[in-house]
């Protein structure tokens, strides 16, 4: 008998009992710590054994059934515990602030281009009546020049809280659409904030134009001050993604693009959740004419600072966040 | 870590994860073609999953196939947010709980791991699902399909963003690795003959007969040089003296 072949005999009944034990954890959602440890302890051994069978028997079944169980072993060691509660606590308190503090610049540049947006916007309409045609649809046209909102009777339409889904939907898709489109050097995320801001300052300027734009903003300033402003967080989010890809600040550009979006994950679900009350808001208050155009203000204010507080985190903490590079 | 690029042989590209015990970890990267496979049997499942709910939902409500007029908000919800939910977002979910796997990945036999060679957390997974946004542009995954091609481990911009990458499944070790230790302690032969015999005889129907029989030839002299087979050993006699060495033939 060969060397090879007498520690193969030796080791089958281990590899078995190690192969079942697997097959046993695959299956259950808890482990206790022993059984945690004994996973560790074989994981020690099987690659003890491994390197054996790559030296002893390279290219073989044997080995590759070795190696498909020390994969295994490996991805269930390293798989990342379940957080829990406390890292839902320290998402909102640690680093969804640390993450909105490290682009609160860039959230200036881009609030700033998108009011640039609006403004171009509002001129190119009040200037040239006939471009309305690119950023409002033939339906919205005719509405408002029949001296309407097209939101007056939405209410009547479709109920609230259809409608509240669609929106917050939508909204949630563009921001993303704004974050991820930073990937192509931030360009993308460029065009989805002007585009924005062009399409908000036409439509204003030809409801205005019809004198409409006062109930215009009656109807957006319950939820378009958090809406808005998560809009241009977003893009402010894409901004740093695309400088990540553009000056990379770890080894590879791929290497830096991770590291953005691991440490802007946690910012780019408080968007997605704060869209979400934004979609309440629009779909139950914004259309609801009972709601005095005061009442609105103070909605919209109220749910504009709560933003404000849990982007800083000063719900949460006493000291200041730790500053990361995004 | 690191890959190693493909040989002539179409070799699958590696992907080293560094053990924690000092042995590496080596994990074939899935290509192009096993993720789309996976992607079209993952998207027929969750288109005909949400139109089968619909369909149901519909004839449960309405009888037919359109809701009635004056039906309440609670029925309509109920006929046509799972149906959307479950579409839009079956990845995510049934990645976060199939740990890095879909039913159409578990059929390519591809899984979804992270850069330590382990099932990705749940932050990893919704960000590279939400990614697929500008992988599917502008139409049929272009931007992904063409992010595989070129990027050094085959992933698309949403697994880059992630942290992750498709590997190929290893078998499952069910009853393998103990059978076959088994049988190369029970054989008469060195393991790593052994593995060659039976390789060559699970092959044997489908090779041509001179060139098994070549095969077989140089085999048994390389396995025992004193006792070379016959020259005029036919087919079958071959054949039974490589199962006799590999202890599946008793006679």
């Amino acid at each position: 008998m060969s060397t090879a072949q007498a520690w193969v005999s030796s080791r089958a009944s281990v590899w078995s009992a190690m192969s079942k034990w697997v097959a046993t954890l695959r299956q259950r959602g808890r482990v206790s710590v022993e059984d945690a440890l004994h996973t560790v302890e074989n994981y020690r051994s099987l690659a003890r054994d491994l390197a054996s069978a790559r030296r002893l028997l390279p290219g073989t079944r044997v080995t590759a059934q070795l190696e498909a169980l020390y994969a295994q072993l490996h991805g269930m060691i390293r798989r990342k515990p379940h957080g829990g509660r406390a890292a839902w606590a320290a998402l909102f308190r640690t680093d969804v602030p640390r993450a909105a503090h490290a682009i609160r610049g860039r959230i200036g540049w881009i609030t700033a281009l998108f009011v640039a947006s609006a403004a171009a916007g509002w001129w190119l309409v009040g200037a040239f009546p006939e471009l309305v045609s690119l950023v409002a649809s033939d339906g919205m046209i005719r509405t408002v020049e029949g001296g309407r909102l097209w939101t007056d009777d939405i209410l009547n339409v479709t109920p609230s809280s259809l409608l509240s889904i669609r929106i917050l939907s939508n909204n949630i898709a563009v921001s993303i659409f704004a974050i991820c489109l930073g990937f192509f050097f931030g360009i993308g995320t460029f065009y989805i904030i002007a585009t924005n801001g062009l399409m908000l300052g036409g439509v204003f300027a030809f409801t205005h134009q019809h004198d409409l734009s006062g109930r215009l903003f009656e109807f957006v300033v319950a939820h378009g001050m958090v809406e808005l402003s998560v809009i241009c967080i977003a893009g402010a989010i894409g901004a740093t993604i695309g400088e990540s890809v553009i000056r990379p600040n770890r080894p590879t550009r791929r290497e830096s693009f991770q590291h953005c979006m691991q440490q802007m994950g946690p910012l780019i679900l408080m968007c997605a959740l704060l869209l979400v009350g934004a979609g309440l808001i629009e779909g139950f208050i914004s259309p609801n004419p009972t709601y005095p155009l005061f009442s609105r203000v103070v909605i919209g204010a109220c749910y504009w600072m709560l933003m404000l507080v849990l982007l800083s985190g000063a719900a949460y903490r006493r000291r200041r966040p730790e500053p990361i590079s995004p | 870590m690191g890959t190693t690029a493909s040989g002539r042989h179409m070799q699958p590209e590696e992907f080293t994860v560094q053990g924690m015990t000092g042995v590496d970890l080596s994990l074939h990267i899935a290509g192009p073609g096993s993720r789309s496979y996976a992607f079209i049997i993952d998207w027929h499942i969750r288109l005909l999953a949400g139109l089968a709910w619909l369909f149901l939902g519909l004839l449960a409500v309405g009888g037919g196939l359109s809701i009635p007029d004056g039906t309440g908000l609670w029925p309509r919800v109920l006929v046509f947010a799972p149906a959307i939910i479950g579409y839009l977002l079956y990845h995510p979910i049934v990645e976060l709980l199939m740990h890095g796997q879909t039913p159409g990945k578990r059929l390519a036999g591809v899984r979804v791991v992270n850069r330590e060679g382990g099932t990705p957390g749940a932050g990893a997974i919704l960000i590279r699902n939400a990614f697929r946004m500008i992988d599917s542009l502008p139409m049929f995954y272009a931007v992904g399909l063409v992010c595989c091609l070129v990027s050094a481990q085959r992933v698309r911009i949403g697994d880059m963003a992630a942290g992750t990458l498709l590997v190929v499944n290893e078998p499952q070790t069910g009853s393998g690795i103990d059978v076959l230790a088994r049988r190369a302690g029970a054989a008469g032969i060195d393991p790593a003959a052994l593995d060659l015999v039976e390789r060559l005889l699970e092959r044997w129907e489908q090779l041509d007969p001179a060139r098994r029989r070549e095969l077989a030839t140089a085999l048994l002299q390389k396995i025992d040089a004193q006792q070379p087979p016959p020259a005029d050993l036919s087919d079958a006699g071959l054949r039974t003296r490589l199962r006799q060495l590999a202890g599946t033939d008793s006679h």
